[in-house]
């Protein structure tokens, strides 16, 4: 389907005297999405730090197409998007001004994209509002908007059904669907399943507190 | 809610859509954004949120007006005796109004997360903060030069000095905005940071404050100035050389 792959391969990384993560190995190839599960503390966010290049490994190493993602990180970059705990949103912009900042940083958006990924999410009726009245839901909503706008190939998420209704939660997982079905890689840290429905391209790790 | 993508429901059709899309990508892309326009995104940026957020414009502002302001009420009504402290006064001033501002120049952008997809984004962080240091300059630097002649004048400035001044301020704000993105990048994580800020930019400010407060002494004075001002332009010509670096290392360093 793709020649995309990231692995990871006897990753380890400490902080301070804790030992986070201790020979973490993982491989998800093109149309793949890998959930990872543990405990708070267990080093989810962590891993998905280590994984995108803002935390470095002290042992191992993280590769992207079979590189080195240090090799050439800005290219590494390119293709992902991660996505935090807290969406990056500006409270004084409308959700809208701050998806056209946010992505335009990387590629040039065109209004029709924006308002379709904002409609996907169900943000036509709220899109135009400071983001400081809205619910941390909609704010949710408007960084998968985001997502789906940066059109890369890996997907790192951290909780990304956190403050988001049932509905929301599909949402995520139907995202995650298409992404994959595109060829896509995702990697999510979840505390609860993901509603995927692609059978055979999900793989779970559970990390676990030393 | 519609589960319906913007590229279609055909499986196929999707995979070579984003198949060629990630193939863009990976060759700098049709749509991807040099980064220069990306710099200039963020300038655009940052000056709206700092337009919709008007208490954090005004306060180096007003802080300047107050301090050079009580200076004639603590020393002496007197033109006279005010003229010869006058371009020390507007240059401290200018100085502490700088610092004043500079603990805001990255801290929110770090607590968002908006640093985070910066250095995610594929684009050179030193040009992205490089824009975000510029935007600092226009809405602080910027305004004080343009308010330093009126303080000037109250301190007993006379009108043809108005261009030596904006100039010496105007030049050296620059400097200033450039070393202080380097401790505002080292500071940024670290709660209440303003106090090591000061302390770690303060001694690398001294050069500018003195070849500032030089310039615009000897404009009031009615001399040649330009010795200084040249100096005042080759500090922030090298902090532009090095600044912009050495603040995205700082971020860099404080991400992780």
């Amino acid at each position: 389907m793709s020649d995309f792959c990231l692995k990871g391969e006897n990753v380890h990384l400490w902080r301070g005297d804790h030992h986070v993560l201790r020979g973490v190995r993982f491989q998800v190839g093109g149309g793949e999405c890998l959930q990872l599960t543990g405990a708070n503390g267990a080093g989810k966010t962590t891993l998905l730090r280590t994984a995108c290049g803002l935390a470095y490994p002290e042992g191992g190493e993280i590769t992207w197409c079979g590189e080195n993602i240090r090799k050439d990180l800005h290219a590494f970059h390119a293709q992902l998007a991660y996505l935090g705990h807290e969406p990056p949103l500006k409270a004084e912009l409308t959700a809208r001004e701050n998806l056209l900042y946010w992505v335009g940083v990387r590629r040039r958006v065109e209004q029709q994209e924006l308002d379709q990924a904002l409609e996907r999410v169900g943000g036509d009726t709220w899109s135009d509002r400071p983001v400081r009245t809205l619910s941390a839901g909609q704010k949710r909503r408007a960084a998968l908007a985001a997502l789906t706008l940066m059109r890369v190939p890996l997907w790192l998420l951290d909780e990304p059904t956190t403050n988001l209704d049932a509905e929301g939660q599909k949402l995520v997982g139907a995202l995650i669907d298409e992404h994959l079905q595109d060829g896509g890689i995702a990697v999510a840290a979840v505390h609860h399943e993901l509603a995927v429905s692609v059978a055979n391209g999900l793989q779970r790790m559970e990390l676990t507190v030393e | 809610m519609s589960n319906s993508g913007a590229i279609g429901q055909d499986p196929a059709a999707r995979v070579r859509a984003h198949e060629t899309s990630a193939a863009r990508t990976r060759n700098g892309g049709e749509s991807s954004v040099s980064a220069l326009t990306a710099a200039r995104l963020i300038l655009a940026r940052d000056l709206k949120l700092a337009f919709r957020k008007r208490s954090q414009l005004v306060q180096p502002l007003a802080f300047f007006a107050i301090v050079t302001t009580l200076f004639p009420l603590g020393v002496s009504p007197e033109l006279s005796r005010l003229r010869p402290m006058a371009a020390g006064v507007v240059w401290a001033a200018a100085l502490l109004s700088s610092l004043l501002a500079l603990e805001l120049l990255f801290r929110d952008d770090a607590q968002d997360g908006t640093l985070e997809q910066y250095a995610l984004s594929g684009r050179s962080l030193t040009w992205l903060l490089a824009a975000k240091t510029a935007a600092h300059w226009l809405l602080t630097g910027l305004p004080l030069a343009l308010m330093a002649p009126l303080a000037g004048m109250a301190l007993g400035a006379p009108p043809a000095a108005v261009p030596g001044i904006i100039a010496s301020v105007a030049v050296g704000t620059v400097a200033l905005s450039l070393i202080g993105s380097i401790g505002a990048g080292l500071t940024l994580g670290i709660r209440r940071s303003g106090a090591l800020l000061s302390l770690l930019t303060l001694p690398l400010e001294i050069p500018v404050l003195i070849f500032g407060a030089r310039a615009t002494e000897l404009a009031i004075g009615g001399a040649a100035y330009g010795v200084p001002l040249q100096l005042l332009a080759a500090l922030a010509v090298l902090g532009l050389t090095l600044a912009p670096l050495a603040a995205s290392a700082a971020v860099r360093i404080n991400l992780e």
